[in-house]
């Protein structure tokens, strides 16, 4: 018996030691550097990033925790023991939840001034817009082209029968871009007659994927798309980055128009922020990440990293963003409140309607 | 100087890594469910969630057996060209991420949402299971008893029924479990093929995840926990009912003789072709197939950190290889304690209910739900001095957690299978015990751990769903890299996304084919 109590402890102290290993590739709260927690879609130039940290003497460690709804989830459940000092990643669509958590502690960068008019709605001087990508129905442009049928421009105009057998979306319970274009819908036809408008999509033979890269990749004709189907639910940014992605992409040789187009009064938008996680033992680094983040050199950068477009208002965009990106017309919207109140019904209220 | 009993010390470190990386994260989980605000939300329509999860697992089953079986004979009896490759190639399946097997079948025009989609792809990703672990024990029985009974005038259906399925059992049920239990918690394929309608308890678990709904999906995820429990231990009792008795490390394979044989092989390879052969040749297909014709663009550019990407898909290639390496060798010095610890036990005992029970908790990392340990990791190693949360160490331990159960159905039935006799014979011959370790078991238990570490290194350089939660993404795997390739539209990522698919099957096959020591008989042959 002694043995094994023995055993035991020698096991023990085993898995401590491992433990401890492991432990010192965290360097835990060292003054110098900063933990930055985003979802797996986060990019940025690596030489941007260095000279932030040669500029400050900060080091960033990133850290990532799946797409942008678990990143957030992840962060609720931690709320005050966080895994990192700064989150970069949450939406609209999610503050609400992570502010009745508690997870930011507030701060607002001296440079909010900059930003675009509208984007700080709903901020709570608790988290910084970063970004601002909004999902948008993308068209095929040689197909529509092919069959001299104008490409569809609005939410109704995907129930007309013209459009039959057309159209590829994601499950909103699975996917953002999903959760996105059913938000669009209830901002249009409202809590009570969204049911009705799905029912005519699926009438009308809308086809249901679980994520981004099955409904773009397998389902969408358009662009790197391989699939059937000339409509899909994706960014307003798909388009530049069709062109910029293609294989036969020169700068100075832009073709008139790219492959895929955007249906512009489909549009709902989505805007990132970065926030600092409470209970970070890191406050004044935090601080100097969350101001980089809106930084000019950050903001120039994200287009073309992330083809998502800067939250700040003064900023030149990339020709190539400049040519192929959508300006939404109508832009379809809820408050966080709204989302935080309805989402999970709404969610339910698809799937009886559109899985049955 | 009475001798301690050593099984139970043996187990202890296994229990420990059961305990810390699945147990407590699935508590940690509970725990969090039970706070106030939280509530459990299960009603009638979980019903068919449940019924589908239970059935296609089991039809899975059974489609990959019916493919599988004909294989492992083919394997274990015939020697032909081409056989090692072969051999070490089928594992290839495990290591793809689910989002680019899709791709391969949707793009050769499987439907997606259909039943027979979803079966088939577990077909794919299991044939290796079935194929391996019952090629080696089948390998291992020799011909004598199918030879003895055909001269006692048994025909070739009454050998196969009477001898050669009997023997085999015990192969075949630990091939089945592991089969069965990967399908039952399918969540990618189900997912991503299954199209929105089709649903396993996984899927609605992790939808409920996604929502924060932590009562139900932490409720979900133990219900599931203990149907599995349920099944193992039905599985467990019934493999009692046969004891095999063999040498694992031997192998009869012939050259093809007749036409029956001829003709099997004919068969076997047209459908490994068709099921594994085909899909696979498109991911390849598709990373040459440029614009302009075939060109290798998209590979001669995988030395490079572009813009979508933090590390080039090389840097992440050596990363990958380093943390499925840690993963395997710990898979393999856990699993190995367990396999030896459970043995001993029964060498004394017999088969007693606690060898039982601890011989379906090893095999529980396979039935529990990914996304709940996951998540659980998370929670339960958030306080100092184990807080491990953003650590590079979680991945290969997460790794190694998912690759134990393979790990241990492959070596147990191995270990079970020596023959007590030569090593009582080796004790009374004045062998040390340590030496009957090093001098009967080890050469006896070479080949399956062999076939045991290339299941645990390609689940580990495959393993998707823990490392996407615990990853650094200045440390990517190479699973990783081909997920942000696919993440953003364009052609050039995408291109560059199937040769980073094709790039892990082909690393991935020749470390298996190295692990196998290049040979499907392993380095030796005893009947010599």
């Amino acid at each position: 018996m002694k043995r094994i109590v023995m055993a035991g402890l020698v096991a023990l102290a085993l898995v401590a030691a491992a433990c401890g290993t492991g432990g010192d590739g965290q360097q835990q709260s060292a003054p110098t550097s900063v933990r930055l927690i985003t979802h797996d879609s986060f990019d940025l130039s690596p030489e941007v990033l260095a000279a932030f940290e040669q500029r400050t003497g900060i080091t960033v460690e990133l850290l990532a925790g799946g797409d942008a709804v678990s990143v957030v989830n992840q962060a609720i459940l931690t709320a005050g023991n966080p895994v990192a000092d700064v989150l970069f990643g949450i939406d609209n669509n999610q503050l609400a939840a992570a502010f009745d958590a508690g997870v930011f502690e507030p701060y607002t960068p001296a440079d909010i001034g900059t930003l675009r008019p509208g984007v700080t709605d709903g901020t709570d001087g608790l988290v910084t817009p970063v970004d601002v990508g909004d999902v948008c129905v993308n068209y095929d442009r040689e197909w529509f082209a092919e069959r001299q049928l104008a490409p569809p421009q609005t939410l109704g105009d995907l129930v007309d029968p013209a459009y039959a057998d057309l159209l590829v979306v994601q499950n909103p319970a699975s996917s953002s871009p999903g959760l996105a274009f059913l938000l669009a819908t209830v901002a249009a036809f409202g809590a009570d007659g969204f049911e009705g408008y799905w029912e005519q999509l699926v009438d009308n033979g809308v086809e249901v994927t679980e994520g981004w890269e099955q409904a773009y990749y397998d389902g969408f004709s358009g662009g790197s798309g391989e699939g059937d189907r000339p409509l899909v639910v994706s960014y307003a940014t798909s388009p530049p980055a069709e062109v910029f992605y293609a294989e036969t992409y020169d700068p100075d040789a832009l073709p008139e128009v790219g492959p895929t187009g955007v249906a512009v009064d489909t549009c709902y938008r989505q805007v990132e922020y970065a926030g600092i996680l409470a209970g970070s033992s890191n406050l004044e680094a935090a601080r100097q990440l969350v101001d980089f983040l809106i930084s000019t050199e950050v903001q120039a950068d994200l287009p073309l990293t992330m083809f998502v477009e800067p939250a700040r208002a003064d900023v030149e965009l990339p020709a190539v963003f400049v040519a192929y990106a959508a300006e939404p017309g109508e832009l379809w919207s809820l408050t966080p409140d709204e989302v935080a109140a309805g989402r999970d019904g709404w969610v339910s209220q698809w799937r009886r309607v559109v899985l049955g | 100087m009475r001798r301690a009993p050593l099984g139970p010390l043996l187990l202890v470190i296994p229990a420990l890594f059961i305990g810390a990386l699945l147990v407590w994260p699935l508590a940690a989980v509970a725990e969090r469910a039970l706070r106030p605000g939280g509530g459990v939300d299960l009603d009638a329509s979980l019903v068919p969630v449940v019924w589908f999860t239970v059935w296609q697992a089991a039809a899975s089953t059974v489609l990959t057996l019916a493919v599988g079986l004909p294989a492992a004979w083919l394997f274990a009896r015939v020697s032909f060209r081409g056989r090692n490759v072969l051999w070490a190639a089928m594992v290839v399946p495990f290591v793809l991420p689910t989002v680019v097997v899709a791709t391969a079948f949707t793009g050769l025009g499987a439907p997606r949402g259909t039943v027979w989609t979803v079966l088939v792809a577990h077909a794919f990703f299991n044939y290796a299971v079935v194929v391996r672990v019952v090629g080696v024990a089948w390998a291992g029985l020799g011909r004598g008893p199918a030879e003895a009974a055909a001269v006692l005038g048994a025909n070739r259906l009454q050998v196969l029924r009477e001898v050669t399925l009997p023997m085999l059992a015990p192969s075949v049920l630990a091939a089945a479990s592991v089969v069965y239990l990967f399908c039952f918690t399918s969540f990618g394929v189900v997912l991503l093929l299954g199209g929105s309608r089709l649903r396993t308890i996984e899927v609605e678990v992790y939808e409920r995840l996604r929502l924060l709904d932590l009562g139900t999906a932490a409720t979900l995820a133990l219900g599931q926990l203990a149907l599995v429990g349920v099944l193992l231990v039905v599985a467990g009792r019934w493999s009692q009912r046969w004891s095999l008795t063999g040498d694992p490390s031997r192998s009869e394979a012939r050259p093809v003789s007749g036409w029956g044989q001829r003709l099997g092989m004919v068969a076997v390879l047209t459908s490994m072709g068709v099921l594994l052969g085909l899909p696979l040749a498109s991911l390849v297909w598709r990373s040459v197939r440029t614009g302009s014709g075939v060109g290798l663009q998209y590979w001669t550019s995988l030395g490079e950190q572009r813009g979508v990407l933090f590390a080039s898909p090389l840097q992440a290639l050596a990363n990958s290889l380093v943390m499925a390496s840690v993963a395997t060798g710990l898979a393999l010095v856990v699993g190995v304690l367990a396999v030896a610890g459970v043995v001993a036990i029964e060498r004394r005992r017999g088969r007693t209910r606690v060898t039982a029970s601890f011989d379906a908790v090893l095999m529980l990392p396979l039935g529990a739900s990914a996304v709940t340990v996951g998540l659980g990791l998370l929670l339960a190693f958030s306080t100092p001095p184990l807080d491990l949360r953003g650590s590079v160490v979680m991945i290969p331990l997460a790794q190694a957690l998912v690759a134990l159960p393979f790990v241990v159905r492959i070596m147990l039935p191995a270990a079970r299978a020596i023959d007590h006799r030569v090593r009582d014979a080796a004790a009374v011959l004045g062998a040390s015990p340590l030496r009957v370790v090093l001098e009967v078991d080890a050469p006896m238990l070479a080949r399956p751990m062999a076939v045991a570490a290339g299941f645990a290194f390609a689940v580990s350089m495959g393993e998707f769903g823990a490392t996407l939660v615990l990853a650094r993404p200045d440390l990517p795997t190479l699973p990783l890299t081909l997920a942000r390739l696919l993440g953003q539209p364009g052609a050039v990522n995408r291109g560059q996304a199937m040769a980073v698919a094709t790039l892990l099957m082909v690393v991935t096959a020749v470390v298996v084919l190295v692990a196998d020591r290049g040979r499907v008989d392993g380095g030796r042959n005893v009947d010599a």
